[in-house]
């Protein structure tokens, strides 16, 4: 609806000078990772610190995100993810491997190169209540990125555009001079959203992005995303715990198991066609809101905990919870590519999936067989904004 | 719907994150519920408000602060304007009335060289708040520079700061002053300050390390981080306004206690000599006429331990203000 | 009836002025019964919990009115001392950060032979015994090994087993399970939760399980209260209130969340944020996000209508959503 005035077309000539380019073509993906690594040092010793371990967070990652799309990551507190998010915004220095922002390693990058990618790639982060500045009202909080990309809007036009964000995230351009601890969880995470908006990036990081919102909230705030995406042609990386929700909004998945990746594709191929047992496990032992499920529903509980990542098991790092585990799992470390079962087949079995002994198995019961209860009466209400008190 | 009504306000604040406790609900976002101004001004009226100008609405109903802000005021006033309210000379004394008890036109009696300790008291106050003022400063902008670099930067700078305040910390504040203190000669209040901010940085450097430590960890420093923030912006717009008021509070109540270390140097005899005129040159002078004259004690100590409380009890009023947690 | 909860009202005085966090709440629980309490926060659904529980702060709470009858004895008439006496041997409560509520300082032998010892009066070292087989009950693996260890050398999964083993120590007859399963990750929380429903059958304990997840409580309830500004605005058995819902916000509600076995369009979202409890809404407190709502709505608090016998709907319109489906 505002597209026109805060989305890419004004920016859009600058977008491109601070854009790398050169060896990027159209329909290639806008993000392509590879080998990502994140390695903690363990250190020991005062005076002469000497490396004794390290804490691998993240251990050789590898994903491609094309223009427009939802990759969501989904994964266990501690497999990663977040460093993962925190690594594509530049908050965390890399240990290892690449990521290419339309054909250029941005890992490497600093001063004023670094700055030019980070106009383009943005972060949403989980916690409204620490991630506004108390001491700042929210026309600065959302105005702060063009204090610091003052070329992105000339200063008359600031104020302007910081209502039309408030605007667009369904906020009252009105509330400009508040301060943040005048709303709710749900209103501030609408205002992290349009600061994430305000120098029109391409690609939003979303870390948890509702995860700390009231249940009747968070279909709001996952409804603005989805249209934000669509208005500002976007494309995310949507990282959640919460498997429904990523379902809900991601065009495809990766799931990650200690800091690495162990099966990635669409949706439907990871939520109806699971082959690797971890993912199998995970979405097996979602909690339906179907009490009618819960005698005809298998659930695979996994035994132990999660090994620590300072001590990672050799070959695959699922094996130690592993109902399947092998002799040659301890040896042999899976690679994430179609399993060599299915690589003739057509069926959406066929993606990706680090496991020697990969299997379809359906966990979640197909679509229909759970009963769901029809809207009552219009239609689900278009107006996603949660603060206008009547009508405008 | 017609039209506004105070339950659809957007600062309806209780949605706290989770599950959180009643108590946490009724302590912590209680402060948020009335907040509640109206989106088109049919709701009740408010204007946005800072944390700033909250603390200082809290403050200013709090008796506390009310009464040690005058007394300070009192106290500010008269060390700049002594002759408002004393027109004698404090330096000419008349041996002749040594001593001597409360008359008219004197009200506190006379000290042991027949100066009046009326106007000696009020004289004294300007000591003493030049002293604890310009101490403060001093020590806040030394420590709270230092400490504050030390716990944006982290590593090599940070160690080394913290041995450094660490073999501050070890020194004995007395014994310090008696060592330094006592090969200066000079008359003025500038070594005690001098002494003071040497052996004082090192505490506010420490509050301000934790609090600047504390504040870089929130989301919205790293917010400012993604968006390519400076440090230098990242520094003065995100983490100074967040982490200043501990060292606020704490420099506050540290004020008071320099006003009473300085009383404590100048009856060892090694602060301010005479002539300058202390409160702790006079309770030192006046310990030996204990018996025979209290008056001469009584006066300049109770100024002293006033003052010293009043700073003490704005600094816990300013830390309830500023930190309602703490409550 | 093991625990019946008769409207209780609960109201927090706080500077801004009084916060009503329970308005008018029954409940009731037998032995060997799974309750969930549904709600958001703000709803009163842990404060009810924590008023059954003696455990509120007073002030700057105060229970205004009501009853708490568990085993037919009023709890609020009881004496502090008689009361204390229920905890933990009568009645027990699992919460949802296992870490803080443990003693950091003490080891998890000592602080479930603790509950022996001033309780049972028994021996350091038989508790210490008592300890393991709690231990290993609530399926710790290498209990013997790890009686001596702290909190902290436990992982999530396992701290929350510690503290459901505490819990039923003294095999109480009522658990009141707080969130129990919120901090933990979905594969520990399935563990946990089945865990917690198998000791229950067992020990046929009543269990009020607190939680704003649907999921968990379509697994594990057998009724369900839902909850809404402080007051109960349906109760009804597990199976009903899925399939139909009779009142517009556990609707709303059930809609708004994404499913897992299908992709969706756009999620159902309750308009509006949940109610200050400082100024709640008059007649029915659901009034300004309901799609229903009509002028009576604005003005009477809706009574808990009958719909069946065993269900509730504090809605004036529960026939029209009941057949709005």
């Amino acid at each position: 609806m505002h597209a026109d005035e805060t989305g890419r077309g004004g920016g859009g000539s600058l977008l491109q000078a601070g854009a790398p380019g050169a060896a990027y073509a159209e329909g290639e993906p806008i993000l392509q990772v590879r080998g990502l690594v994140k390695h903690y040092p363990l250190t020991q010793g005062i005076l002469f610190k000497k490396q004794v371990g390290a804490v691998k967070a993240v251990d050789g990652v590898d994903f491609d995100l094309s223009a427009g799309e939802t990759l969501g990551i989904v994964g266990e507190s501690g497999c990663g993810k977040s460093t993962v998010a925190r690594m594509l915004v530049h908050l965390e220095p890399v240990t290892g491997g690449s990521i290419r922002y339309k054909g250029e390693d941005i890992t490497k990058l600093s001063g004023r190169a670094l700055k030019a990618v980070r106009r383009n790639i943005q972060m949403v982060f989980q916690d409204p209540y620490t991630s506004l500045n108390p001491r700042m009202t929210v026309g600065d909080i959302i105005g702060e990125p063009y204090e610091i990309h003052p070329e992105v809007a000339p200063r008359g036009s600031r104020r302007k555009r910081v209502q039309d964000l408030l605007d667009v995230v369904g906020l009252n351009p009105e509330y400009i001079n508040r301060y943040p601890h005048q709303f709710s969880g749900g209103q501030r995470q609408r205002i992290g959203i349009a600061r994430g908006l305000a120098l029109n990036p391409e690609i939003i990081v979303a870390d948890e992005p509702v995860s700390a919102l009231d249940v009747s909230v968070q279909a709001q705030v996952v409804n603005l995303l989805d249209r934000l995406q669509a208005e500002f042609d976007l494309s995310f990386v949507f990282i959640a715990h919460d498997l429904s929700i990523v379902r809900h909004i991601s065009d495809r998945v990766g799931v990650m198991y200690l800091g690495r990746i162990v099966e990635i594709g669409t949706d439907q191929e990871i939520y109806d066609h699971p082959t690797h047992p971890y993912t199998q496990a995970l979405l097996s032992a979602v909690p339906v809101p179907d009490p009618t499920a819960r005698d005809h529903r298998e659930r695979i509980i996994l035994h132990g905990d999660v090994p620590s990542p300072a001590n990672i098991p050799s070959g695959c790092r699922f094996r130690t919870r592993c109902w399947k585990a092998q002799e040659r799992c301890a040896l042999e470390v899976p690679l994430l590519a179609v399993p060599a079962v299915f690589r003739d087949t057509s069926t959406p079995a066929r993606h990706d999936s680090a496991c020697h002994f990969a299997e379809e198995k359906r966990v979640v019961p197909p679509e229909g067989l759970l009963e769901t209860p029809e809207p009552a009466d219009a239609p689900p209400e278009e107006d996603d904004r949660d603060d206008r008190g009547g009508p405008a | 719907m017609p039209e506004q009504q105070p339950w659809e306000d957007p600062s309806g604040a209780i949605s706290g994150t989770g599950a959180g406790g009643a108590t946490d609900l009724a302590m912590e976002e209680g402060g948020s519920l009335e907040k509640s101004p109206g989106p088109d001004g049919t709701g009740p009226a408010g204007k946005p408000r800072s944390l700033w100008s909250d603390a200082w609405r809290d403050l200013r109903r709090n008796p506390v602060f009310i009464i040690s802000a005058l007394i300070i005021l009192f106290l500010v006033v008269i060390s700049i304007w002594p002759s408002l309210i004393a027109d004698r000379d404090p330096l000419s004394c008349d041996l002749g009335k040594a001593q001597e008890g409360s008359q008219p036109g004197h009200p506190f009696g006379f000290d042991g060289q027949g100066c009046d300790v009326y106007t000696r008291t009020v004289y004294g106050a300007r000591t003493s708040v030049t002293v604890g003022v310009c101490a403060t400063l001093g020590v806040s902008l030394l420590g709270g520079v230092l400490g504050g670099l030390a716990g944006f930067f982290g590593g090599v700078w940070d160690a080394v700061l913290s041995r450094i305040t660490d073999v501050f910390f070890g020194i004995p504040v007395v014994l310090g002053g008696l060592v330094f203190l006592s090969v200066v000669t000079s008359s003025t209040v500038w070594p005690v300050i001098g002494f003071i901010v040497l052996l004082g940085w090192p505490q506010i450097a420490r509050i301000a390390r934790g609090s600047v430590i504390t504040a870089k960890q929130n989301d919205y420093v790293q917010a400012a981080r993604a968006l390519g923030a400076s440090n230098t912006r990242m520094m003065l717009r995100h983490i100074t306004p967040n982490a200043v008021a501990p060292v606020i509070v704490v420099a506050t109540i540290a004020l008071g206690t320099y006003i009473s270390l300085e009383a404590t140097l100048s009856f060892l005899g090694v602060g301010l000599k005479p002539p300058a005129v202390s409160w702790g040159i006079d309770i030192s002078a006046a310990s030996q006429y204990i018996r025979n004259a209290p008056h001469m004690l009584l006066w300049p100590a109770g100024a002293l331990a006033i003052t010293v409380l009043a700073f003490i009890m704005l600094g816990d009023a300013v830390r309830d203000a500023l930190d309602p947690k703490l409550r | 009836m093991l625990l019946e909860v008769r409207d209780l009202h609960v109201e927090f005085h706080t500077r801004e002025g009084v916060a009503k966090a329970v308005n008018g709440v029954n409940y009731s629980v037998d032995a060997g019964e799974t309750l969930a309490v549904l709600g958001e926060s703000g709803s009163g659904k842990s404060v009810t919990a924590q008023a059954i529980m003696g455990i509120l702060d007073m002030p700057p709470g105060k229970i205004s009115g009501g009853e708490i009858v568990f085993k037919d004895r009023d709890l609020l008439k009881l004496r502090t001392e008689e009361r204390r006496r229920i905890r933990g041997q009568e009645m027990a409560m699992i919460f949802q950060d296992a870490l803080s509520s443990l003693n950091p300082v003490l080891s998890v032998g000592e602080q479930l032979g603790e509950m022996f010892v001033v309780h049972r009066g028994m021996s350091r070292s038989d508790a210490k015994v008592k300890a393991i087989e709690l231990m290993d009950r609530v399926r710790i693996p290498a209990a013997r090994e790890r009686v001596g260890n702290f909190p902290h050398q436990f992982s999530g999964g396992m701290r929350q087993r510690i503290m459901i083993a505490m819990a039923l120590a003294l095999e109480p007859d009522l658990i009141i399970a707080d969130e129990p399963t919120t901090a933990l990750d979905v594969t520990v929380q399935a563990q946990v939760m089945d865990l917690l429903a198998e000791l229950q059958r067992e020990l046929n304990m009543g269990l009020i399980l607190i939680t704003h997840d649907l999921g968990v409580v379509a697994d594990v309830a057998d009724k369900i209260a839902v909850m809404y500004a402080g007051r109960i605005v349906e109760t009804s058995p597990v199976h009903d209130i899925y399939r139909a819902p009779a009142h517009p916000y556990t609707k709303g509600l059930l809609r708004s969340i994404p499913r897992l076995d299908q992709k969706g369009q756009e999620l159902y979202a309750i308009k509006g944020l949940p109610p200050n409890l400082l100024h709640i809404p008059p007649g029915c407190a659901f009034h300004p996000r309901c799609p229903m709502a009509q002028p009576v709505c604005r003005t009477d608090v809706p009574p808990l209508y009958t719909v069946d016998e065993n269900r509730r709907s504090a809605c004036h319109f529960w026939k029209e959503t009941l057949d709005a489906r």
